[in-house]
């Protein structure tokens, strides 16, 4: 039992129930108090870092009920890992929030915490059907941030959001009841158990709950033939929750690494790698989807949208290919294009700002105000989106290019994601070489209203693309670490025998 | 009792499909209302239907599983708020776009069906 495992889902939750009540509270101390809690958070995950980095699995179990009867948070390297990427980007897009984002509903500061809480809890816990519940937590917070900010153009996007994963929750429940209904448990690590003894015609039902599990992950991952209602809700959204949506399609990747390696991994028997072989066409298919919407984009925003689809491509190819170097370099990528992603959210919308009525769309426009940092922004975050050499992005494409061994899977993946790249680069500099280079006569008539959270939350997001490459050896340890953790799948099953307190040991 | 429950289930849930794949919000929000309501009882019977059996194990020989029933309360709980969620964004949908398609504007229509409507609604 470990106490602090709480400390990710509590502080949020503590930290939004007071901006409930507070509503009508001066802004200033609410944007306080509400940046108070998301620099809590990161501490609160930093520290779970440290923690995790040992190797050994922390449990809390609720209630002080043993495993598997009651629900339990567990914290491995890859749930520390995560839980990290998503304090540090919700840090920074809480600030860019402060920059006037916030205004317009009172509630922005609780929806948000409540967000990173589902998405902490979906990150820590051990149960399958607590991970719906954390699912349901962090959907119906996006739902309300999604439209945060009124205008009618994200009615439509929105209602289609909210009508897709409400039917991903019942396709959820439906394969849960299938698993429950072989294995008479929904704890993970006793699903791992359980799995490989099942037999016969149950076989099919597990097989067949597995599978609808895949498909719901894949929504929320928005792998291809469910990833069409992404591009228009993120490109609406407003620009600090979209850039703390980058991390959204992370918790489906996450949970596929995290339920399909342990519980359908290479011990379960009869059902081992269920999936995987329809994961790796479909992910690299996505990765050439991305790259047609984002060289058909014709604003900023949709093209940002797409690249969280190529990024979703590219980091469930090697994963569906399940080696070690693999899921290693996927956790790579993955902590890399969060980031830059969400950065150049932010980047998209200061640009936007500073172009008058033509905001963010790709035309000619009068020349913009702020362009050299503006423009170097925009630079650093395409290229590391890229993955162009120096940045982040490069190393983590190397490193995704290098877990394949020979074959087949190599040459398709080689090919598609290396033409994709390519692609990717023609995408951003004609978007670039138009937002900023093709200027017609005219000036602006709207005030310079920059305010300094945002412009420094979106070059401070952008640049931590940097402070990945001179990191990049202890953070690429330890994913390698997580991976290794990830795949010795009989450490995970001791948490069922994990020591209860008041238990004499 | 298996069989009317399976085919209550089935009927629930591609009736559910079914209103789901309507053009308009208000038949989509009933859909997923359905389609909720066939989950609830679809994970309800993954516990195993019995009739007055106990939920405590070695009370009795009759012995049902307690869990599918805290799932299922747990999933009407959530089923519900989104629900009421859906319902509100259906109608703000309506309010901004005038129209209850669900992607926001209505097709264009002809002349000729349009004039027909005029006649029939006698607007």
């Amino acid at each position: 039992m470990n106490h602090w495992l709480t400390a990710p889902i509590l502080i949020p939750l503590l930290g939004g129930i007071l901006q409930t009540f507070m509503g009508y509270a001066p802004m200033s101390l609410r944007r306080t108090l509400a940046l108070a809690t998301t620099v809590l958070i990161v501490v609160a995950t930093l520290g779970l870092l440290f923690m995790a980095d040992d190797g050994s699995y922390r449990v809390y179990a609720f209630g002080n009920w043993q495993p598997p009867f009651g629900i339990v948070l567990v914290l491995d390297r890859l749930a520390a890992f995560m839980l990290v990427m998503t304090s540090v980007l919700a840090l920074f897009c809480h600030l860019f929030a402060l920059g006037g984002a916030d205004e317009g509903n009172r509630q922005f500061h609780t929806l948000f915490l409540f967000q990173l809480m589902g998405l902490n809890i979906a990150f820590l816990t051990g149960d399958l059907f607590n991970l719906f519940v954390a699912f349901e937590v962090l959907l119906i917070a996006s739902y309300g941030l999604l439209m945060h900010g009124g205008g009618t153009a994200r009615t439509v996007p929105g209602l289609h959001y909210v009508v897709l994963n409400l039917v991903g929750s019942a396709i959820f429940l439906i394969s849960v009841g299938m698993i429950y209904s072989v294995t008479g448990t929904l704890n993970m690590a006793d699903l791992a158990v359980k799995i490989p003894q099942v037999t016969g015609e149950n076989l099919h039902l597990v097989k067949a709950g597995g599978m609808m599990l895949l498909v719901v992950f894949a929504l929320k991952a928005a792998v291809l033939p469910l990833c069409f209602w992404l591009p228009k809700a993120y490109a609406h959204a407003t620009a600090p929750v979209a850039a703390l949506f980058a991390v959204m399609t992370k918790v489906g990747v996450y949970a596929i690494i995290r339920v399909y390696l342990l519980v359908f991994g290479d011990d379960a028997g009869e059902l081992a790698n269920l999936g995987m072989d329809w994961l790796f066409p479909l992910a690299l298919i996505t990765l050439a989807m991305g790259v047609i919407g984002a060289l058909g984009a014709n604003n900023l925003r949709s093209l940002i949208a797409w690249q969280v689809i190529i990024s979703v491509g590219t980091l469930l190819a090697p994963i569906a290919l399940g080696s070690r170097e693999g899921i290693s370099a996927a956790l790579f990528y993955m902590l890399s294009t969060t980031w830059t992603v969400g950065g150049l959210f932010l980047v998209a919308t200061l640009i936007a700002s500073n172009r008058g009525g033509a905001a963010d769309r790709l035309i000619t426009a009068p020349k913009m105000r702020h362009r050299t940092c503006l423009s170097a922004l925009f630079m650093v975050g395409a290229v590391a989106a890229a993955g162009l050499p120096p940045l982040s992005g490069f190393f983590g494409k190397i490193l995704i290019l290098k877990s394949v061994e020979p074959g087949a899977n190599m040459a398709w993946l080689w090919s598609v994601i290396l033409i994709g790249s390519f692609l990717t680069v023609v995408a951003y500099s004609r978007a670039g070489s138009i937002v900023f280079w093709r200027t017609v006569d005219g000036h602006l008539e709207a005030k310079d209203e920059q305010h300094w959270p945002t412009s420094f939350a979106a070059g401070a997001l952008t640049a931590l693309s940097i402070v990945i490459v001179a990191l990049a050896g202890p953070i690429n340890e330890y994913t390698d670490a997580a991976a290794a953790q990830l795949l010795d799948t009989s450490a995970y099953l001791e948490i069922l025998d994990a020591p209860m307190v008041g238990e004499d040991n | 009792m298996e069989l009317v429950f399976a085919l209550v289930i089935g009927t629930l849930t591609a009736t559910g499909v079914f209103l789901l794949l309507r053009a308009r919000t208000f038949p989509v929000v009933m859909g997923l209302t359905l389609l909720s309501y066939g989950v609830n009882l679809f994970l309800f019977a993954s516990g195993r239907l019995t009739t007055g059996g106990q939920p405590i194990l070695g009370s009795t020989d009759n012995y049902t599983d307690p869990l599918p029933q805290a799932l299922v309360l747990t999933a009407i709980v959530i089923g519900f708020a989104m629900t009421a969620f859906l319902v509100v964004m259906a109608l703000r949908n309506l309010a901004d776009n005038d129209d209850d398609h669900v992607d926001g504007k209505q097709p264009k229509q002809d002349a000729h069906t349009s004039k027909l409507e005029r006649e029939v609604t006698g607007k």
